[in-house]
């Protein structure tokens, strides 16, 4: 029964390590690092992700086909945003920016072309 | 006659809670053939219209609603659904030597979930029908009237049948192969299947959410793709093609399975490069998830995204062709003979290259600007879809036909059905090819005099193609109504699924199969007239 | 219940249905990753083209009910690997109870999450064209809320799909189905959760936290 014992005991100690990593994130959110932030907290919850993932989730112990699976997802994913991202800020320079007030409004560029 | 898994257990409640996955794949099939007449008669409607400019049987907001159900219908209810759920819940099994698939429960589900999917959609039609086209690209299907609430919800629905089946296929792949069937002696039809369903279920979920946000904008007005709002209606063709492209692989690779188990069959030899064949499935299954852009090279997305993607698109085409090269390889020397199932295979073939190859010009920016929305992108999307997949489904139908029901078709009448298909669907299609590249725009209800014989071409080929289905279904039903005298075996196949009888028993094999040798293994010349009758 | 008594009859042994039945349900996550992937996306990409009324409008959200519902959340996940881990090792009473935590603490963080709602609503921070909010300095900021709604929205429905799952095991736990034999149901159901939970850890810092 001892590894059963240890099991429940990591356990705890991940559940720990997530209260206290949920607490770091917000004290960090009150700080500012500038256009770390967004890297900082998303980093954060990647971490508590994956301890979910691996001890919770089992994927740490289990056959690798789970993790497989799992990763794959979240590749796909990834280049579904990564690629959406890159289109949408290289598409920055032709955007018209309408003066309407249910919008933001943002300064359009003055010669269309090069963002300045 | 012994029992087999149509006779017993008898009665309409036995059939509409079974989890016996040759039910449901029978169930399947009659429903995607009757989505494919609805759709087809669609298709014969737009024709006619088309035979003249301008007003002829039809308004024009009707002629919007009509090719858009068309597309909708023949995509969602028909195509998707059609080899995977319709014969690859039958054969997948038996192929595997399995007694089901992993999750026979979540089969039926899926299966009632086609047909609450189907009810809701023709609920659409019936509350006024969409005139988006089957893309609902926004802010037009934002902002229009008409159910396009109610047909993107179907939709979604239709969604998780797929997604069901998808991992239905991929656990029993894993883990429900006979003693002896490692990955690299399971039939090249299981590996299409397989890769099929990667793409299944990892595609659809983005369509769901893309589907439901449609739904928010027309509801709530969230902003996302309204560029009044601030939102970007780019990035809709972002989240629809993102799915929609690895679709069309959805379509496609299970029709390949399907030529990579006709064509040794009737060559009456071992499929040329196998393991080229196995992970060519896997990697169009992986890079189709890359290449979505190529849909949006007019559309303002970025130069730099049309680079990307035009370059991907081009290599997503080399699995494509090893696999024909393959297949090609394997009739040669072979012993060929030309039953209805070969036919449709090699129809595939030459049909599929040209379908593919008009890909590559599509693929190409400089190209693209002139060929997108016009009638060539109909036509190469047809020559795949229909000249691909719908191929592959024939022949795979014809080739399973007495392994389902117990009996043969007629030779004489399916040959006669083929060449009219064949011939029908060129000259529908071809001619389309020529329409496009001369200007003639896609969904267009009105279009230039100097159109007009090559419209009434292409009409008059879809009512041969019509006449060609219309027979083949006069003779299928006529086989149905033949007593069950099938071999197990009758084309002298190999397999595991030639096995056991024909049809098979509810439990699929006597004794669990043990695998001791290839898929392929065509060196006894004949076939066994000796077969064991059901 | 004994483990054979739970075989269906298309496996040939328990280890290989449980197996399957992991692969099957791994599949479904991926597919909940995606779907809520796919708003995640829109997100990103529409606060990269309005940050400044993103920005404005997170400040409406509540910090502190957030790390509450986060920390509730996180609990939840320990009680529901527990009550797998109960399960695994035969004791059926603990089982019951860390099903009845879990359920709690989802009771917990869905009441939050409905005070947050009744704020918003009497603020008039609402999603699209709803948005009623006066006074504010900086237009726009009705796309924050269309997302906050949608995301957390269909988050609180998988909780709540979650809560009937995890009652439906409960119930067969207090029958004594489930034994270190035969325990794939509380498995399944406990991967499901800690996918909410997944989803959670991802929302709270962006909907909540970022500048």
């Amino acid at each position: 029964m001892d590894a059963h014992q240890t099991a429940a005991a990591t356990y705890a100690k991940v559940l720990g390590t997530l209260l206290a990593l949920t607490v770091i994130t917000v004290l960090a959110a009150g700080l500012n690092f500038g256009s770390w932030n967004v890297v900082i907290a998303l980093g954060i919850a990647t971490i508590k992700a994956s301890l979910v993932a691996l001890f919770f989730m089992h994927l740490r112990h289990d056959k690798p086909m789970s993790a497989i699976i799992f990763v794959t997802g979240a590749a796909v994913l990834g280049v579904f945003l990564t690629i959406c991202t890159i289109d949408s800020s290289e598409r920055d320079e032709y955007r018209v920016r309408p003066a309407r007030e249910s919008i933001s409004v943002q300064p359009a560029p003055s010669v269309p072309g090069r963002h300045p | 006659m012994s029992d087999n898994y149509l006779s017993s257990p008898r009665g309409i409640k036995s059939w509409l809670t079974t989890v016996d996955h040759k039910r449901i794949g029978v169930m399947y099939l009659a429903s995607i053939l009757f989505a494919f007449l609805l759709g087809g008669i669609f298709a014969i409607l737009i024709r006619i219209e088309l035979l003249k400019p301008g007003h002829n049987i039809m308004s024009a907001d009707t002629y919007n609603r009509v090719f858009t159900l068309h597309g909708a219908i023949m995509i969602f209810l028909f195509i998707i659904p059609s080899i995977p759920a319709a014969l690859g819940n039958f054969v997948l099994p038996l192929m595997l030597g399995a007694k089901d698939v992993a999750f026979p429960r979540l089969n039926l589900a899926s299966y009632y979930i086609y047909v609450a999917g189907a009810l809701l959609a023709i609920a659409a039609m019936v509350a006024g029908g969409v005139d988006t086209g089957w893309t609902f690209y926004t802010p037009y299907s934002t902002t229009t009237n008409g159910s396009v609430g109610l047909m993107t919800f179907a939709a979604f629905v239709l969604g998780f049948s797929s997604i069901f089946t998808g991992i239905n296929f991929i656990a029993t792949v894993h883990k429900l192969r006979a003693p002896g069937m490692g990955w690299f002696r399971m039939p090249l039809f299981v590996w299409g299947m397989y890769a099929t369903a990667i793409i299944q279920v990892l595609a659809t979920p983005v369509l769901g959410i893309t589907l439901l946000l449609i739904i928010m904008e027309r509801v709530f007005s969230v902003g996302i793709f309204n560029p009044q709002l601030g939102g970007d209606p780019i990035l809709f063709q972002h989240f629809f093609w993102f799915y929609s492209h690895p679709a069309v692989y959805i379509m496609i690779l299970p029709g390949m399975a399907i030529i990579s188990e006709v064509i040794p069959c009737f060559s009456r030899k071992t499929i040329f490069g196998y393991k080229a064949i196995a992970y060519s499935s896997i990697a169009i299954a992986g890079v189709s998830f890359l290449v979505w852009g190529h849909h949006m090279f007019v559309s303002g997305q970025s130069p730099l995204a049309n680079v990307i993607f035009s370059f991907l698109t081009f290599l997503v085409a080399i699995p494509s062709g090893v696999k024909v090269f393959n297949w090609i390889a394997t009739m040669y020397k072979g012993s060929i003979s030309l039953e209805a199932p070969m036919l449709y295979a090699i129809s595939f073939l030459l049909l599929f290259a040209i379908g593919g190859l008009t890909g590559l010009f599509l693929g190409a920016l400089a190209t693209d600007v002139h060929l997108h929305d016009t009638y060539f992108v109909v036509a190469h999307f047809h020559f795949v879809m229909m000249g691909g997949t719908v191929m592959a489904f024939l022949a795979g139908l014809h080739f399973w036909w007495p392994k389902m029901f117990g009996r043969m078709y007629s030779e004489a009448w399916a040959r006669v059905s083929a060449a009219l298909i064949f011939v029908g669907f060129n000259v529908t299609f071809l001619t389309q090819f020529v329409l496009g590249s001369r200007g003639m725009p896609r969904r267009y209800y009105n279009y230039l005099d100097q159109f007009q014989p090559l419209h009434v071409f292409s009409t008059v080929g879809s009512w041969v193609l019509a006449l060609g289905f219309l027979i083949m279904a006069g003779y299928l039903w006529a086989s149905l109504r033949r007593p069950m005298d099938a071999p197990a075996n009758p084309w002298g196949a190999v397999g595991l699924e030639w096995q056991t009888s024909s049809p098979p028993p509810e439990h699929n094999f006597e004794e669990v199969p043990l695998v001791t040798g290839g898929p392929y293994d065509y060196s006894t010349p004949e076939p066994d007239p000796a077969e064991v009758h059901a | 219940m004994s483990a054979a008594a739970t075989l269906q009859h298309h496996f040939t042994t328990a280890e290989q249905q449980a197996d399957a039945s992991k692969i099957g349900m791994w599949l479904f996550l991926v597919t909940e990753i995606l779907l809520f992937g796919g708003l995640f996306v829109g997100f990103a990409i529409m606060q990269s083209l309005h940050r400044e009324a993103f920005l404005e409008a997170h400040h409406h959200l509540d910090r502190v009910l957030g790390f509450v519902n986060t920390v509730v959340l996180l609990t939840s996940s320990y009680t529901m690997v527990m009550a797998v881990h109960s399960a695994r090792t035969d004791r059926r009473k603990r089982v019951i109870v860390y099903l009845l935590l879990t359920l709690i603490c989802a009771g917990v963080f869905l009441g939050i999450k409905y005070t947050e709602y009744s704020h918003k609503f009497h603020e008039g921070l609402l999603p699209g064209r709803f948005y009623s909010h006066k006074g504010d300095t900086v237009p726009g900021q009705f796309m924050f809320f269309s997302f906050y709604f949608m995301m957390t929205g269909l988050h609180g429905l998988h909780i709540l799909g979650g809560m009937a799952a995890i009652a439906w095991v409960l119930r067969r736990a207090v029958r004594g189905d489930f034994s270190h034999g035969y325990y794939t149901p509380v498995d399944l159901v406990g991967l499901y959760w800690h996918l909410v939970d997944l989803i959670w850890i991802y929302l709270f810092p962006l909907l909540y936290l970022i500048k």
